[in-house]
């Protein structure tokens, strides 16, 4: 090879880089392991974390542990789909884009609106791209974000504006738990009121009082969630009204993996698809009248237009958003509707048994599977005691809500049993 | 469909892909059937509640645009679609830019570990020592390579890291009272350069290079003001050449004040060879989906982590990972003027385990051997298809090349339908139109992962399909004539967007 190339050696290949930028030394690494001793300091590494195989698991507050079909992971787990990227070119990408258009579809009927892009990062950074296409949208410059908003997005949100022309007003929570009126805080100036469908604290927020305070003044509503599944019982956000719907999708078959990689998902009414941030596939037609599926509209986006884009973003969160795709399709109509109601069934129950218990239950808001709990023994004190019996309790919310401190916000997915809650009650009522 | 007859030559004879049973397979919608599902939920084990007195706001009875398919139907299903896609588990990818290298099973064994898995981004730090320590050492290992002080791996894609990058120069300005406006970016930059630089308000201003294909100091000089936050570059930059200027042209942007972000999209030229923060870039991204084998996912999830030097560290994202005195690990919010969080949580931790394997499996030897590889790889290329193709800045190159369209003007043939016809020899085509100074660019990234017996098939295939423009050049504007469809109608697509399918049949148009 080299001699077709003409260089005497490969260090001669890289004479292009100025000698005194060579670096003249072996880069300070640990010395190449052989995949079975990679593999057993992997395991070590596992093996020191605690994890929701190996106990009862009452923690959510945006992530959520829930059962994970076999099918899922083995579809995913095809080279032909994850060692492909971005369908760009689309004869040869027909598996990756139709599955997309597959997505695309069901989260505007899981939302209720009528375009839904490939997916964003993750829920923060969808939440925020919907804030700025809001602003895009209404070419104004204030964003209204509820209280009940998950505080890592509402962090993120603030990091997103910071370098614009952009004011973050905070709306506050009701003692119900559900965001308060906004009032006039809605104003001429607002561009969106964002609010998370159930909030932060699991609070079912009265989407369409909302809905009806930000188009009063011309602004719009943004719907986040980070319990995607809430969407297949709680009424579909674009009938309540919300103009952008986004959030966190991980529940639909994505593991935990501490946080990432999640699936963003956004959708919009029509009138605005062209200032949606992201890829999206449109079906379209070969030369011989086939249906087939390509990346379209892609004039909004950074390859094409450069500063002038939607968004910066390029490669997304593809295979996550087929895991979900998978998900749904193997959950169905049917069977997605029954799993929430089993979450909610579920938190009913451990809300009994609290109740029974004498334990506080701070907020009086309808809730759907997660809800703040006092312990009798304070927050961190009880976490510390499940723990040592195998439960992982739930979130200590002093330094999430501090008007709340010694309180756990508690979460009951499907795969939380009875004799689980049960448990859970005794211990939090020691 | 119509038969596609047999070609004697063409991709007969070079290529190898061949004839194979293709499965036709509807929308999951129009498979769908009432009444069927594929899992089975568990029996409630608590009592059944009333849902209209616990949701007063009411809820929905269904959710009808969701489909009804049994668990064999919906394993064929996908099963079926992945058919229909190119992956580099089936062959060469050389897409520029995208680095598409092999990705070690290894990798995907390790993320799927439980104690990787099933762990919840809120558990406390002493419940999550093994992942935290892999996070600080994989941040070491990343200053390490790049030659950077510090390392976040919070940003989610390259992308994110651009926009934490740049977030951070506009922080640092202005914690010096200074209100910088302008961010110069090559034109030969990746699209999310500027548009990142425009998520933080600034203007982008474009900066040509040299006729030699990179930037002169001179050129940068004369751009450069105080009113300059940074210069945006990639190296080596979209074209596969080292910029060799890179000394003198840091140097002028510090001179007066500015700081200089590097797009580490093409990091895997340079590995234990030379390294940007010793050429004099202040901050920059790492895409883990590129250099450091995680799988591209068909469209991510990637990772973006961006490496600071001193001077920014204190502008880091939060949180970021301590080791104390004990050496346990902590998660801390002591950043003294951070950004803030870019991400819900800490990023795309399962990407971080995979490439924490392939650091570990490859070590420093065989991280150098990687960009040795890569860098032979794209020469030899270059090399072999040089007597044939326009090579528009024609010099020794890194781990990609870029071939132009020009010399099959008087044919007909453009580079869209060389990359469509590349399909018909089994490749997936390379990086086209990009970067966007060479006039119908065709832009090569081979890796390391290729034999010289597939580079040789590889070039084979761009010589054959450059001697049919001459010979049968409507053989090849109508390419590609192997695949399941013929090419697709993207203006149609555009001009008339179906977004989703609908029952009522407006998107089923065949």
């Amino acid at each position: 090879m080299l001699a077709r190339v003409g260089a005497p050696s490969v260090a001669a290949l890289f004479e292009c880089v100025p000698e005194k930028l060579r670096l003249d030394r072996p880069l300070s690494l640990p010395a190449a392991g052989s995949e079975q001793e990679v593999l057993a300091e992997l395991e070590e590494l596992a093996a020191r974390n605690e994890h929701a195989g190996a106990a009862a698991w009452f923690l959510g507050a945006g992530t959520y542990h829930h059962f994970v079909p076999s099918a899922v992971d083995a579809l995913v787990s095809r080279g032909e789909f994850y060692t492909a990227y971005t369908p760009y070119q689309a004869e040869i990408s027909q598996g990756t884009l139709q599955a997309i258009f597959e997505w695309q579809t069901m989260c505007c009927a899981l939302t209720g609106l009528d375009v839904a892009n490939a997916s964003m990062y993750d829920g923060a950074s969808a939440t925020a791209e919907a804030a700025l296409m809001a602003m895009r949208v209404t070419r104004r410059r204030k964003v209204l974000a509820s209280a009940g908003l998950h505080p890592h997005y509402r962090r993120v949100l603030a990091t997103y504006l910071g370098g614009l022309d952009a004011e973050l007003v905070d709306l506050p929570r009701a003692a119900s738990g559900a965001t308060a009126p906004p009032g006039a805080r809605v104003d001429r100036d607002t561009a969106c009121v964002v609010v998370q469908q159930p909030s932060f604290l699991g609070a079912v927020e009265d989407l369409p009082a909302l809905a009806d305070a930000a188009h009063a003044a011309g602004a719009l509503l943004v719907a986040t969630t980070t319990e995607a599944l809430s969407l297949a019982l709680l009424p579909a956000p674009g009938a309540c009204g919300a103009d952008i719907a986004c959030g966190e999708a991980q529940s639909f078959g994505v593991p935990m993996s501490f946080g990432g990689p999640h699936l963003g998902f956004l959708a919009a009414r029509g009138a605005h698809v062209r200032q949606l941030p992201g890829r999206l596939v449109g079906a379209t037609q070969d030369a011989s009248g086939r249906r087939g599926f390509v990346l379209t509209l892609s004039t909004r986006e950074q390859h094409i237009r450069r500063e002038r884009a939607t968004s910066n973003i390029c490669t997304n969160q593809g295979l996550c958003l087929l895991m979900a795709t998978i998900y749904l399709a193997l959950l169905g109509r049917r069977g997605l509707r029954r799993l929430a109601e089993i979450n909610v069934a579920k938190a009913r129950y451990a809300r009994a048994r609290f109740a029974e218990a004498g334990l506080r239950l701070p907020l009086t808001a309808p809730f759907f599977h997660e809800l703040p709990v006092v312990p009798r023994a304070g927050a961190a004190e009880a976490l510390a005691r499940a723990r040592e019996a195998g439960i992982v309790a739930g979130l200590d919310l002093a330094p999430y809500a501090p008007d709340l401190a010694g309180a756990l916000l508690v979460c009951t997915t499907e795969l939380a049993t009875r004799a689980q809650i049960d448990r859970l009650a005794e211990a939090l009522a020691a | 469909m119509s038969e596609r007859g047999p070609e004697r030559e063409g991709p007969e004879r070079v290529g190898h892909a061949t004839r194979g049973l293709a499965w036709e397979e509807p929308l999951l919608f129009e498979r769908s059937r009432e009444g069927r599902a594929g899992a089975a939920l568990p029996a409630l084990d608590v009592p059944e509640v009333d849902l209209a007195r616990e949701l007063p706001g009411g809820v929905r009875d269904d959710v009808p645009g969701l489909p009804e398919l049994s668990e064999v139907e919906v394993v064929r299903h996908f099963t079926r679609l992945s058919t229909w896609n190119a992956a580099v588990d089936l062959g060469l990818y050389p897409l520029g830019s995208c680095t598409m290298k092999y990705n070690p099973k290894l990798n995907e064994r390790a993320a799927r570990l439980p104690g990787f898995a099933l762990t919840h981004p809120l558990q406390p730090a002493d419940a999550v020592q093994g992942l935290l320590a892999l996070m600080h050492r994989l941040e070491a290992w990343l200053a390490e390579i790049s030659g950077m002080d510090a390392v976040s791996l919070q940003p989610a894609a390259g992308a994110q890291g651009e926009l934490a990058g740049i977030m951070m120069i506009r922080a640092y300005h202005e914690r010096r009272g200074e209100r910088r406006r302008k961010v110069l970016v090559p034109e030969s930059a990746h699209g999310t350069n500027p548009a990142s630089a425009a998520l933080n308000g600034y203007d982008v201003v474009a900066v040509p290079a040299g006729e030699d294909g990179v930037l002169h100091p001179a050129t940068v000089a004369a751009a450069m003001d105080e009113g300059v936050a940074a210069l945006m570059v990639t190296n080596p930059n979209t074209l596969g050449i080292f910029e060799r200027h890179i000394g003198a042209v840091c140097d002028v942007v510090h001179a007066k004040g500015g700081l200089v972000y590097g797009d580490g999209a093409n990091l895997n030229a340079m590995l234990g060879v030379t390294r940007p923060g010793d050429q004099g870039i202040d901050v920059m991204h790492f895409n883990l989906h590129k250099t450091f084998s995680t799988p591209h996912g068909g469209g991510g999830p990637g990772a973006g982590p961006v490496g600071v030097k001193a001077a920014l560290a204190p502008f880091l994202p939060v949180p970021v990972v301590r080791e104390g005195r004990d050496g346990r690990y902590a998660l801390s919010e002591d950043v003294p003027h951070t950004i803030g969080r870019l991400h819900g949580h800490h990023g795309n931790v399962g990407m971080l385990v995979r490439a924490y394997a392939y650091i570990r499996s490859l070590g420093p030897d065989g991280l150098r051997r990687c960009s040795e590889m890569a860098v032979l790889n794209a020469n030899y290329l270059l090399a072999r298809l040089r007597a044939r193709w326009h090579v528009p800045f024609d010099q020794p190159v890194m781990h990609e090349c870029v071939l132009s369209d020009r010399a099959l003007a008087e044919t007909g043939v453009t580079t869209i339908d060389v990359a469509k016809r590349l399909i018909d020899y089994g490749y997936h085509p390379p990086t086209i139109y990009f970067p966007l100074v060479v006039h119908g660019a065709l832009m090569i990234e081979p890796t390391e992962s290729e034999t010289p017996e597939e580079l040789d098939r590889f070039a084979a295939a761009l010589e054959a399909i450059e001697e049919e423009a001459r010979r049968d050049p409507e053989r090849v504007r109508s390419a590609p004539h192997r695949t399941r469809h013929a090419r697709l109608d993207e203006t149609r697509a555009a001009r008339h967007p179906v977004l989703r399918w609908q029952p009522d049949g407006s998107s089923s148009s065949s």
